[in-house]
Formats: structure tokens, sequence, C-alpha cells
């Protein structure tokens, strides 16, 4: 069976994998799910209080250039954090019942991309209330929001198995993630790096897709086509690592827990 | 035609220090040299075959390999050697904990689980009524799960699965379901299910069950099979005997060759 046929078939249980996620991440409660829309807001606003007076003046539209960043590494932090415990916290199910278990992964995922689209909505709000002008081109934002997903659920696949191979990668990944959070230029600018910094910085793939957002959105133009493979690539890259990893461990994941 | 038929099967199970780890710990355990992992057998040259409508009682005391060979039946582990090859394509498995989630109404955990074993949307809400007036548990259909005591959990496990028509249905130890009431209840529909024409595996370490309702028997110990056969009285004396220490292992073995 191929994965299409596979979520044809699980379908049912898949959304109520969503619900369940959803259900117990925000107890039902409305005011838990505006929070995951006001937290990554307040971040904003704090990150503008403090560093715009150190790059706001060289800047344009210094807020966007801010949320622009932000709004992808939330995205990437969410998931992959979500993601982490996909499989750990399911071992009950699929050491006892035959079911696909990127299934669990997805689901997680599938809610960090509501939060994710959700944030989205606020910041056109954003750009629109701060005059950038929306072109056309603005629909090739969902470039990026592709390339990204596929890296979130990627990360996630090979976190996922890490996560049960060794307990602790739940404290590392964190600490991982703040790296990864200095290095993707959410409120700085690289121009003043030297050359091979710069290019050292798009080894991140939340950079990468920062960089697509910005381009369209500040920048006004569309990266060029080398820059859609690379950043395709990258994710594919991780998808397929990911991939690896639960096919070759399908079996044995149940040694783990 | 047999329905399931499992040939010279044999599967090895990993035990070790990997189990709840960390990489701190994998580490230093790896350097010390007390790193310990291990695979051993937990079933052996395991032949049997079941036709339409059997009932099989498996009998073995604890680590006798039970349970590891559901899995392979099951499909949630595959044989290292041998194969099992079943022809229908559901297997429902009664395994009472597990798939609940206690943040989640009675309702939705019954659509969840229901998900779980493979039922479509459409056949739970029609059964849906029926399935919580099974279990007796309608007043409490829109509480938490958790504030279930454990023998409704039970009964709701079960009234969920009894509910499929399965073509192989295994009851891995939960037919002690629940009060004098409902245990009564749970036999009767677990009959009406055989009588449908399942073929139905039962691990009970209760042998008046097995004496009951079985129409083959496999005893297992250690991961060996001492025997398969039809004349499922006899070896259930054999087997009491066994556990009373009448006859040794020995003795057992020569009478079965």
């Amino acid at each position: 069976m191929n994965f299409i046929q596979k979520m044809k078939k699980h379908g049912f249980l898949f959304q109520e994998l969503v619900k369940r996620d959803f259900k117990t991440k925000y107890k039902g409660s409305v005011l838990g799910m505006l929070w995951s829309i006001i937290s990554p807001l307040l971040i904003l606003l704090v990150m503008n209080f403090i560093f715009s007076n150190f790059f706001g003046a060289t800047i344009e539209h210094y807020v966007i250039y801010l949320f622009c960043g932000n709004i992808l590494f939330s995205y990437f932090n969410d998931a992959t954090n979500y993601g982490m415990t996909a499989l750990l916290w399911n071992a009950d199910i699929f050491t006892k019942i035959n079911v696909p278990k990127y299934l669990f992964l997805l689901a997680k995922n599938v809610q960090a991309l509501i939060n994710f689209g959700l944030t989205l909505i606020v910041f056109f709000i954003f750009c629109a209330i701060d005059g950038v002008p929306f072109t056309w081109r603005f629909l090739m934002l969902i470039y990026p929001i592709i390339c990204i997903l596929l890296v979130n659920v990627g990360v996630g696949l090979i976190l996922s198995a890490l996560h049960i191979f060794f307990r602790d990668v739940a404290h590392i990944w964190p600490i991982f993630t703040m790296l990864l959070m200095y290095a993707s230029a959410i409120f700085y600018d690289v121009r003043s790096f030297p050359p091979t910094l710069q290019k050292l910085l798009y080894v991140n793939p939340v950079y990468q897709n920062i960089v697509y957002f910005r381009d369209i959105v500040l920048n006004g133009f569309i990266p060029s086509f080398g820059y859609h493979m690379f950043i395709l690539g990258t994710a594919l890259l991780l998808i397929a690592i990911g991939g690896f990893i639960y096919h070759r461990f399908n079996w044995r994941f149940l040694y783990y827990v | 035609m047999s329905v399931l038929d499992v040939r010279d099967v044999s599967i090895v199970y990993r035990v070790g220090d990997f189990k709840d780890i960390g990489l701190k710990d994998w580490v230093v355990k790896k350097l010390k040299g007390t790193y310990y992992a291990e695979n051993f057998y937990a079933d052996k040259h395991i032949t049997f075959s079941l036709e339409k409508g059997d009932m099989l009682g498996i009998i073995g005391s604890n680590g006798a390999g039970k349970s590891t060979l559901l899995k392979a039946v099951s499909g949630i582990m595959r044989p290292t050697e041998g194969e099992v090859i079943c022809n229908s394509n559901v297997v429902a498995l009664l395994e009472l904990g597990s798939g609940f989630d206690g943040e989640l109404s009675v309702k939705e955990n019954t659509f969840l689980r229901g998900a779980l074993l493979g039922y479509t949307r459409k056949f739970m809400t029609e059964k849906y009524d029926e399935i919580i007036a099974f279990s007796e548990l309608k007043e409490f259909e829109d509480r938490p799960f958790k504030h279930l005591s454990s023998g409704m959990k039970s009964r709701l496990a079960f009234s969920i699965a009894s509910f499929v028509q399965p073509e192989i249905l295994i009851l891995d130890e939960v037919m002690a379901v629940g009060d004098g009431g409902f245990r009564k209840k749970s036999e009767e529909k677990t009959r009406e299910i055989i009588a449908g024409g399942a073929t139905t595996i039962l691990v009970s370490h209760d042998l008046t069950q097995v004496r009951d309702m079985c129409n083959k028997i496999l005893w297992l110990h250690k991961g060996e099979q001492i025997t398969f056969g039809t004349d499922v009285q006899q070896i259930c004396d054999n087997y009491e005997a066994f556990l009373n220490g009448w006859n040794s292992l020995e003795e057992i073995k020569e009478i079965y060759g």
C-alpha cells in the first residue's frame, strides 16, 4: 500500500488523533487556542521593544522584519517540540495496535499548522497596518510555507525517533532550538556580517525560509529558481532522513518503550 | 482453507539497557563497558493453523511467549523466522488500558478507540448508541474518561471491541471484565461473536474457561511449543499436572514427543 491509500484507510483515525491532540492541549478552552496566537505576538512585542533601538533605524518596516522571522521560527519551534513526543506518548497504542506510526507525528503537525495559519492572518493585518504594499507576489508565500512544513515534518520524524532512543533528547532539543533561533537572523541584519558567515547561515532551514519571506514581503522580489530548488531540496532531504529512520526502525521501536 | 497459518515462527525479542535511556547514560555505559543488550528468542518454531470458527486457547506460564506470538499474529511484530499467513484482514485486539486518553470524554474516547480498531466513522456513528448502552455508561458519556473506575473502563473497552464482526478476534486475558453481571454479559457477547463465525484466540490463565470454550489448544513454555492439538481436556489435564508439580517438564515433553 502506498502513502495515499494508507492515509485514506486511516483517515478517520487521523482525524480522531488530531482532535485528541487538540483537545488535550487546550483542554477544550477557547482561551487556550487564543493563547497560542497571543504568545507569539507578545514575543514580537518584547523583541520590538528591545531591539528596535539597535536595528530599527537601519531596517525598514522593522516590526514586519521581526515578524517574518518570528512567525516561521515559532512554527518550526511548535511543530518540532510537539512532534518530538509523538511516538513515545503513543507507545501505548502502537505496541498494541497495528497502525502506521507516522500518523501520530502528522497529527501533531496539523495542530502546529493551524496555529501557524492563525498567526499568519495576524501577520497580514500587521503588514496592512504598517503600510507594506500587497502585490501578487504574496501568493508565492505558499512556496516557503510548504517548504517549512516539509522541514517540520522531516525534523519531527527524526526527533520523535531519537526521543524514543534517548529520552534526554527532550532536554537537549530546546537548547538546540535556542541556538537555531540566534542563527535565524530574526532580529538582526546579516549584512554587517562577513560574507562567509552570511553564507553559513543558509545551512539553517528555518533561515532559508525566513529569507524567502522577507524577499517577498519587504524586498518585493521573488528569489531565483535556484533558490527555490535549494530550499525544497533541504526540506526533502530532511523528510528522506526521517522517513528512512522510521522505515528502518518500524519493527524495532517497540523494544525501546 | 485455514484462516490463520502460523508456520515455524520464531521471534527474537530484544532487551537491555537501551530502554528508557538517555544519551548521557548511553555514553557513560558504553565507555565503562557495562552497556548490556541481548537478543533472545521469545518464541521458537511455533506452528499451528486455525480454520474458520475455531477457538484457540493459548496456555503457558508467564514468559511463555504468548503475547509476543499474538503481536506477530496481529502484525505489530514481524516474525524473525517462519511466516504468519493471515487471509483475513481484520484482527481485533482487545487490549484494555491502551489507546484511551484520560482527558477526553467517554464519548470522544469511544470514537478514538473505534478509529484505532479500524472502524469507519459511519460505523461508529451508527453503532455508538448501542455500544454505550451495552457498556452501561450512558450517564457518563460526557464525563472525562479519567473519572471512570477501572471496571468501567474495561467495560467500555470490551463493548467497543465487541461490536466489530472480526474475522479473527484476539482476547488477551480480557475475559474477566467488570463485575459479575457484566462478566456474564461479556461472555455471552463473546460466544455470540464466535457463533457468528469469527476465529478466536483466547489467552487465559483461567483453565475452566479454556476447557469450556476452546476447541483447539496451544501450550507454550519459555518460547517453546509443548504441543498444539484438539484434545483440549487432555492437554489441560496435563498442564494442570505440570503446574501442580506432579509432572516435570521432561515427562510432559516425553508425552508429546
